[in-house]
Formats: C-alpha cells, sequence, structure tokens
C-alpha cells in the first residue's frame, strides 16, 4: 500500500510543525492589527504587516464543513469512508483536517458540533487532526 | 462593449473517449475547425492564447503560427473566459488583430497529458493534500454542507440539478449522457464525497475546442453572424478549498460577474440563456446567486421549481453541461461555445432566440473566476 502524504515545511512554516511535534497548535497573528491568521505566512493578510507573531492556539475548533470520502486517496485505503472537514479555530481562523474517534457518518458528524485538536504521527511529522472535545464526552 | 467579436468558434469532430488524440492533436483539431468556421486561414492568425501544457509555444508551432501576441494564462477551466478578455484588451492596444483560443484535453484517455501533481511543500501540500484529499471531488464539494445548513437547501434540491441539466442534454445529440434522471435516481447512484452522489459530479471526458477573436469592426467579414463580446469580469479568491472566507457564497464569482455586467451595462434581468460551470451540482447554484438571479439561498428553489430547465424562463446549462454534456477537465471552452451557438441559434437545444448569453466559468475549487457577457447585437 503507497504510504499517505507526508507535508515537506518550508522555512516559513518549519515553527508550525515544530509546534505540532511538541502538542501544540501554532497558529500566527498580526503584532498591529491583531488579526490571527492560517496558514503560516510572515505576512499579515488583513493589514500587510510583517510585525506578525507565533501563538500557541486552544486546539478547540467547531466543524464547520465537511465531504465522507468514498474514493479513498493513495495510502487512506484502509479507511474509507473517511472524512475530510475542515473546522473553524477558536481563534477564528479555518483549516483542513480529518475527524477522527468518531463514525464518519452524516449522523454522527454534526456541523458547529466541538471539537479538540490530537496529532498523528505522519512520516516524519506530527499532523494535526481533530476528534471530539473533552467537555462533550 | 469591449471592440471585440468572436468571429469564430468550434468543437473537435467528436467529444467523449478519443484515444486515437493526444492532447495536442485535441488542440490541433479545435483550432482549424475554429478558423474555419471564421472563414479564415492559419495565416491570419496573429495572436494565440491557451493554458499550459501543451501550452501557447507548442500550440502555435503545430499549427505553423507566428504569433506577436501570446497569453497562457492558466488558472483551471475558466481560463480560455479569461483569455477571451485578455484578447479584447489585446485587440484594443493593437498587440494583435486576431487571436486564436484554444483548448484541447485527453482528460479521460490521458493521452499525451501532463501529470497533475502537488508540490508536498506548497501550501496545499503541506495543508490539504495529507489529508487524503483526492483532487476536486473531495475540495470543489466541501462548502456544500456548509450551504445547506445556512441556507437549508435540501439533498432533494442539490440532485435537481442534474435532473434539469439532463433534460436540455437529451435534446443533444452530442451529450454524453441523454437518458432522462429523476431526483430518486440521482440520490441512488453511488456515493463519491458524501452529500455528492456519482450524478451529481462531472464528466471526464476527451475533446477540445477554440476560438477566434478580433475586432468588432470587421464584424461583417465572416461567414457566420459575430457574436459581441459585450462585458468581461475576472477574479480569483483562493488556492486552498480550506481558506475560502465564506462557504456559502464565491467572492471571486461575484467580483467577476460584477465587472462583465457593469462593462455591458447590463443587469441579470436582461440575460436571455446562462452557461454556468457545473463542475458539480452546487455551482450553479452558488452561480446564481452570485450573479444576482436569485436572492442568496433561493437558486437551488429557483431550479427545482423548473425555471432553468426547458420551457423555463432563464435557460442554464442547455448543452446539457458538465454534469450531461462534457468535461474534459477544463470545461470553461464549452460553456463558451454554447453561448456562442445559442446567439448564432445554432445550438442542438436551441432556447428561442436569445439576444444576451451570459458565461460564468470556475477555476480550481471556486480559486478563479471568469465572466463574459456575450451579444446578438453591438449592445
Amino acid at each position: 500500500m503507497t504510504a499517505k502524504p507526508v507535508p515537506v515545511p518550508t522555512p516559513e512554516t518549519q515553527p508550525f510543525w515544530d509546534g505540532c511535534a511538541a502538542g501544540e497548535l501554532r497558529l500566527q497573528r498580526c503584532a498591529d492589527c491583531r488579526q490571527p491568521y492560517f496558514y503560516p505566512r510572515p505576512v499579515c493578510p488583513a493589514c500587510g504587516s510583517r510585525n506578525v507573531e507565533w501563538f500557541t492556539a486552544s486546539g478547540r475548533a467547531t466543524l464547520y464543513s465537511y465531504v465522507i470520502n468514498h474514493r479513498p486517496a493513495p495510502g487512506f485505503e484502509d479507511e474509507a469512508p473517511y472524512a475530510i472537514a475542515v473546522v473553524e479555530l477558536e481563534e477564528g481562523p479555518r483549516m483542513m483536517t480529518n475527524i477522527v474517534g468518531l463514525p464518519a457518518t452524516p449522523e454522527a458528524l454534526e456541523l458547529d458540533m466541538p471539537l479538540q485538536v490530537r496529532f498523528e504521527p505522519r512520516g516524519d511529522v506530527s499532523l494535526p487532526v481533530f476528534g471530539p472535545s473533552e467537555q462533550a464526552r | 462593449m469591449t471592440g471585440v467579436i468572436i468571429a469564430g468558434a468550434a468543437e473537435t469532430d467528436r467529444i467523449g473517449r478519443l484515444p486515437d488524440h493526444s492532447t495536442l492533436q485535441l488542440h490541433v483539431e479545435g483550432a482549424l475547425n475554429a478558423v474555419a468556421d471564421a472563414g479564415l486561414s492559419l495565416r491570419d492568425i496573429d495572436g494565440i492564447a491557451t493554458v499550459s501544457s501543451p501550452g501557447p509555444v507548442q500550440v502555435a508551432h503545430a499549427l505553423g503560427i507566428t504569433p506577436r501576441w501570446i497569453d497562457g494564462t492558466g488558472v483551471g477551466g475558466t481560463s480560455f473566459l479569461l483569455h477571451v478578455r485578455h484578447a479584447a484588451a489585446a485587440i484594443r492596444a493593437g498587440y494583435a488583430s486576431t487571436v486564436l483560443i484554444t483548448h484541447g484535453e485527453s482528460g479521460r484517455s490521458r493521452v499525451g497529458a501532463s501529470r497533475y501533481r502537488m508540490e508536498a511543500s506548497s501550501p496545499a501540500g503541506q495543508f490539504e493534500v495529507p489529508y487524503g484529499v483526492v483532487g476536486p471531488t473531495t475540495t470543489f464539494t466541501i462548502p456544500a454542507l456548509r450551504y445547506m445548513k445556512e441556507t437549508g437547501l435540501t439533498h432533494e434540491q442539490l440532485a435537481y440539478v442534474a435532473v434539469a441539466q439532463r433534460r436540455w442534454a437529451a435534446k443533444n445529440p452530442r451529450a454524453a449522457y441523454r437518458d432522462p434522471v429523476t431526483v430518486e435516481d440521482v440520490l441512488a447512484s453511488r456515493m463519491v464525497a458524501y452529500p455528492f452522489h456519482l450524478l451529481e459530479c462531472c464528466l471526464v471526458t476527451d475533446g477540445g475546442g477554440a476560438l477566434v477573436v478580433t475586432s468588432a469592426s470587421r464584424a461583417a467579414e465572416f461567414p457566420k453572424p459575430a457574436v459581441y463580446v459585450l462585458g468581461t469580469g475576472e477574479s480569483s479568491e483562493t488556492p486552498m478549498i480550506s481558506q475560502m472566507a465564506d462557504f456559502t457564497e464565491s467572492a471571486a464569482f461575484r467580483l467577476a460577474g460584477r465587472s462583465a455586467f457593469a462593462e455591458a451595462r447590463i443587469g441579470a434581468a436582461d440575460v436571455d440563456h446562462l452557461m454556468i460551470y457545473d463542475a458539480f451540482a452546487h455551482v450553479p447554484i452558488y452561480g446564481l446567486e452570485a450573479l444576482g438571479f436569485t436572492g442568496k439561498g433561493e437558486a437551488g428553489a429557483f431550479i427545482a421549481d423548473g425555471n432553468t430547465e426547458p420551457g423555463g424562463s432563464l435557460p442554464l446549462n442547455t448543452n446539457g453541461g458538465g454534469l450531461s454534456y462534457t468535461h474534459t477537465g477544463m470545461y470553461g471552452m464549452f460553456a463558451i461555445q454554447e453561448g456562442v451557438r445559442q446567439l448564432r441559434g445554432e445550438a442542438a437545444a436551441q432556447a428561442g432566440s436569445p439576444e444576451i448569453s451570459v458565461i460564468l466559468g470556475n477555476g480550481g475549487m471556486f480559486a478563479t473566476a471568469g465572466v463574459l457577457v456575450l451579444g446578438r447585437h453591438p449592445g
């Protein structure tokens, strides 16, 4: 079976992946306009400032939207059907992820349900995925 | 009014499954047919535009054209609409007089086709691909559930988009799928990526087509009625679907539409015929709302009420669309071709005598947009 795709960090994204390896979801925000944003890049997309900083996000999120994929990508053959989701982080930015710890069914995956980040080993990085939040359990 | 016309327009002799045609040959055949349709020879062409792979240099060389203007804009399936817009600017500026825009894609047979690969170090390679996305079926589709929750669009209304378009395809001998389908048939078809069933996803085919664009001052010189390019627009939003600002509407569709309608000095009520790139069943819904044909959250019901199918007030995707006619991968060229045919009165499923046809093209997954307002008269 083909291995799942492994992200390759760039200098701009390395701190994000370092955070994942340490079990933290690190985001950036603008030190001038205070806007948090994702994906990592050294310029604020809201105001153009280069004065940006890293911070550790709460890891709390809600389910914004998803599909349940029945035609697996290489490496995902054993998991189909699986959910490919977009979550909205408590701090505002959204990111793509997989949903773990819940059945991949429309009944189990309710939009706006609370989720919590987890990290899964993937090649030489840790990949952020999301599962049921602690409070909800 | 942009000052230009579409003087020639044609598709490849056949579309569908063409294992005997390479990608390049599909460009060449479409180009030869379009140039002949305009009553011109290849020697009359002095500008070339197409997407990368094989690219404008290869296409021009294969045809023996030495261009003095080149556009290789490649921003997905809407690129050809942007080529028309860029050609209009070039012709007005005097950089070219007669521009050939080509499309060819061996999307199904993959003959002489380039391999699609996302770099693992690109933003999408780091932040989307690791989650098991498989191209458009798992990315373009992700906004739909959010749209359904926010607007109340039902699974049945989403399925009806495919039903309405099949009614047009039934009248078109070149359409890949012509047998009538019901909402029940669509919902019973294989699940591809919930909430999308197979019949809510576009075809994958081989084919091509081309356009000849020139100054409107030459409108009387060609064998076919000139199709006037009255307005144009383009925009982009995000290369990653996860970063689309609002999953219930396309900012790029809206901006491109606004530019095109303003240039043409028209409103939605002036439009007689409409093509909206339908890679998946939800895209026409987003398109109708972005262009102002319905209010937010109303387009699903508008389609389900029969307004866009044969006999309806707003004929939409009258070739059958990407869902039933053909979809090579970059379908935008075929949407333009159908707009031209309708304005000339030569479509297989002719929708009356439209004066104004609007084409909305999408590139990537809500990544880019192009809009053309085409007219039977100079405007």
